[in-house]
């Protein structure tokens, strides 16, 4: 018997699913099978292969493999994959969903607490998809006196310019969405999109908490922005191109943060404040200024904008895995495919299936790769969350403070570290020397 | 177009670059009331406190009910330090009817009320901590007040509002076995409340946030008449339960804890140095108090006072020296109950202490204050 819905009966379940199934099959064999019979007669079938494709020729050549791996392959290696699925979106909303569940969890252990726990079966696996039929849901409420275009504009930039910022991110090698040579300018012109987003957002609001937690993100990320392009340029002179595949590929013996700890430290906490993460989260400082520039958004307009937060967590912590933890570089862990498989197929008693020529779908180097980006970025991920259960919030002078004394004089001591090592011999472009 | 305002709340435009923020009562950051506050960029110009949001008017409550009834509603303002709320009107109340009250009672209540106090103290804690955006310390104190909450719960049979002080004694005698659960569960407690040192007190950014904010000069303390932990912090040695004591305080061996500074940081370390010094008195309390003996003198159903006359009797709650004052004549409910809360107190401090300083700094400022807004509009 469940906790929350005490009058939950199986069987009144299984009954209500059962009704569905009736109306449903009730629904698709009255109108969608005539529908569907009615275009065939209209529409002439092409001849493939000499055979003349109806609809249950179509279905059997689903399952069949040697007929749909060559299809998967061919739309795996189209842009669109790209960007909606694998290096792209896809994969960094899933990163960020589980980024977001790892956090509440993680919270509450330290906090000794639970945490979510009984939306879902498993210690509250589905809180987020509950959170976000609830964001949803509610009713958007736009302040009388706001800019509505900017207002409205402004959660869907937030989330695009995020997304962009994805794309810059090599998860294996080829598999990035932009693989550009200018990546990491390119990176840096999407950074400066944010707080251009923030302010147009809090101004148009037209009111005063979202004001002043407009202003405040906007002295955060333009005063951080310059510590966190110098702690790069280290990494950028020691490997000599901007290029991120050819950074994370220039690691392939030792990661940056080998001989660049400072710039590392440096580039951790001006992401952090970027990020508007706690002990830097002053535009949402909740205490003074309610929810900051966040207050009168409403709905799935807080929802997007919480997005496109998590979306720029991911691609921060894969910016810093890329470069000064090597990317996707490490020790060869996953099996190759087994060879047989591609000659002889299967063999399961008296059948064999097989063989499949279109395996394997993915390298075994890409899915190497993949397995250390992933480990090393919710690596760096746990630590950009763990600050959250120790720190309080810090004050704005004390943010700018460190941010134009402190944080640029460590980046140029960095700098100095790289041009000492590059001219001592040590290293080069492209590595040891 | 111009729009009247109220007196009080008439603001007047000094300058354009001055903003007017209205914090509270539905903002995050205020409690039960509304602090106006005028900012010039980030710094604070003028401070106007606005309390009255929760006014119940318990003092003239307690003109319609006698003595006994008057229990359990004088406790309201507030629940989470119920018992020592509820001390000074016991205390007047026994002095009124002329009761001599048994010596185990006055170390029950004792025990009761460092208890509550750490109770409340915790409370406070988890507030403050949150306002920090310091989410571990919100919750952490919010867990382990349990400890406490649960002896309370073995000895008066009520989480919070216990009502369990009554003139000529307490309600009920200590359930069996209470002495060793107590000893136990304020061990564990003082070994707790020592991990929040590491965690929140001495953090670096804590500090510098709390360091040197809103000081109130030793001068100004005594001048606007602060109490408690509010006073303490800025140098003055001043603790009921040492320089008027009540009860067998004077029995026990009572530490004040004093801190010069008079900055926020001071006034929110010296609630948790209260606590350990709680610790210790429950330590003592439980040693000297009488094994057995009767815990509360039997009265008449509906009892009266003598005649016109009055008393006025203080206590150390856990916000600082709580008054009541009480006036009969000769009927069984009182002619008038005063009374004269710290929080109210300290409240008057604010307006000084915030001005000039950083809006940042206004959630740490106020809490520190040790200020509870349904006690102060009572």
């Amino acid at each position: 018997m469940s906790v929350i819905a005490p009058n939950f009966k199986l069987s009144e379940f299984i009954k209500s699913l059962l009704d569905n199934v009736f109306w449903i099959i009730f629904i698709v064999v009255l109108i969608g099978l005539p529908a569907i019979m009615m275009v065939l007669f209209v529409i002439e079938m092409p001849v493939i292969d000499g055979e003349l494709l109806t609809p249950f020729l179509a279905l059997t050549w689903i399952a069949d493999p040697s007929r749909i791996l060559p299809i998967v392959k061919a739309f795996m290696a189209t842009d669109i994959f790209r960007v909606m699925a694998f290096p792209g979106f896809g994969f960094a909303a899933l990163i960020a969903a589980g980024t977001i569940f790892i956090e509440r969890k993680m919270l509450a252990k330290l906090q000794l607490r639970v945490g979510p726990f009984y939306c879902g079966k498993l210690e509250g696996i589905l809180q987020l998809m509950g959170d976000g039929l609830k964001l949803i849901s509610k009713e958007i409420i736009i302040p009388a006196k706001a800019d509505k275009p900017i207002f409205w504009a402004a959660p869907v930039l937030f989330v695009a310019t995020a997304a962009a910022f994805v794309a810059f991110i090599p998860v294996a090698p080829g598999w990035v969405v932009a693989d550009v040579e200018m990546g990491l300018l390119g990176v840096f012109a999407v950074i400066g999109f944010f707080p251009i987003i923030t302010i147009l957002s809090a101004w148009s609001a037209n009111s005063k908490f979202p004001f002043i937690g407009g202003i405040r993100a906007l002295f955060q990320m333009v005063s951080f922005e310059i510590p966190l392009i110098l702690s790069l340029l280290g990494v950028v002179m020691l490997t000599g191109s901007l290029n991120l595949s050819e950074i994370a590929a220039s690691q392939s013996s030792f990661p940056w943060i080998v001989f660049l700890p400072v710039g590392a430290i440096v580039f951790f906490i001006t992401m952090l404040a970027e990020l508007e993460r706690i002990p830097f989260d002053l535009p949402e400082a909740e205490s003074e200024i309610v929810a900051g520039w966040l207050t009168e958004l409403s709905g799935m307009m807080y929802g997007l904008v919480q997005l496109g937060t998590y979306l720029k967590l991911y691609a921060f912590a894969g910016l810093f895995v890329v470069l000064f933890l090597g990317g996707w570089n490490g020790p060869m862990i996953v099996p190759p495919f087994p060879a047989e498989l591609l000659e002889k197929g299967i063999e399961m008693g008296p059948i064999v299936a097989g063989p499949f020529p279109g395996l394997p779908l993915f390298t075994q180097e890409m899915l190497n790769g993949t397995l250390w980006f992933v480990l090393k970025t919710v690596g760096v991920i746990f630590f950009i969350l763990l600050p959250r259960g120790v720190f309080p919030r810090i004050r704005v002078d004390m943010l700018l403070n460190l941010g134009w004394t402190k944080l640029i004089g460590l980046a140029f001591i960095n700098i100095f570290i790289a041009l000492g090592l590059l001219y001592a011999g040590v290293l080069g472009p492209g590595g040891l020397q | 177009m111009t729009v009247e305002l109220p007196p009080g709340l008439a603001l007047q435009k000094v300058d354009e670059r001055i903003m007017t923020l209205n914090v509270g009562p539905q903002h995050p950051g205020s409690g039960h009331m509304r602090i106006i506050v005028q900012i010039d960029g980030d710094y604070i110009v003028a401070c106007d406190p606005d309390p009255g949001y929760v006014h119940r008017g318990e003092e003239k409550m307690a003109e319609y009910r006698n003595y006994i009834t008057n229990i359990p509603h004088l406790e309201r303002p507030v629940i989470h330090d119920s018992c020592n709320v509820l001390y000074p009107y016991v205390l007047g109340a026994e002095e009124l009817l002329g009761i001599e009250v048994p010596e185990r009672a006055k170390y029950v209540r004792v025990i009761a009320s460092e208890l509550n106090r750490c109770i409340y103290i915790m409370y406070w804690l988890a507030i403050y901590g949150i306002f920090l955006g310091h989410s571990t310390m919100f919750m952490w104190p919010a867990g382990d007040r349990e400890l406490l909450i649960d002896l309370m719960e073995k000895m008066t049979g009520a989480r919070v509002t216990h009502a369990h002080f009554v003139p000529g004694g307490v309600r009920n005698d200590l359930p069996p076995n209470f002495e060793d659960v107590c000893l136990r569960q304020v061990n564990y407690f003082e070994k707790r409340i020592k991990e929040y040192a590491a965690v929140f007190y001495d953090n670096p950014i804590l500090i510098s946030r709390t360091r040197d904010t809103g000081i109130l000069s030793r001068q100004d303390a005594i001048r606007y008449g602060t109490t408690g932990s509010v006073l303490r912090a800025s140098g003055v040695d001043y603790d009921l339960r040492v320089k008027e004591p009540y009860d067998v305080y004077d029995e026990l061996d009572v530490h004040t804890n004093v801190m010069k500074e008079g900055d926020s940081y001071a006034r929110s370390r010296i609630p948790w140095l209260d606590m350990m010094e709680s610790c210790n008195i429950i330590r003592q309390a439980l040693q000297k108090m009488p094994k057995s003996g009767s815990v509360r003198v039997k009265l008449k159903p509906n009892p009266k006072t003598k005649g016109l006359e009055s008393v006025y009797k203080r206590v150390e709650s856990g916000r600082g020296s709580l008054g009541c004052y009480i006036v009969s004549d000769a009927k069984t409910e009182p002619y008038r109950v005063k009374l004269s809360v710290p929080s109210f107190r300290n409240l008057i401090a604010l307006p000084n202490l915030l001005r000039g300083e950083k809006l940042g700094n206004m959630p740490s400022v106020y809490w520190s204050l040790n200020y509870w807004p349904v006690e102060a509009d009572r």
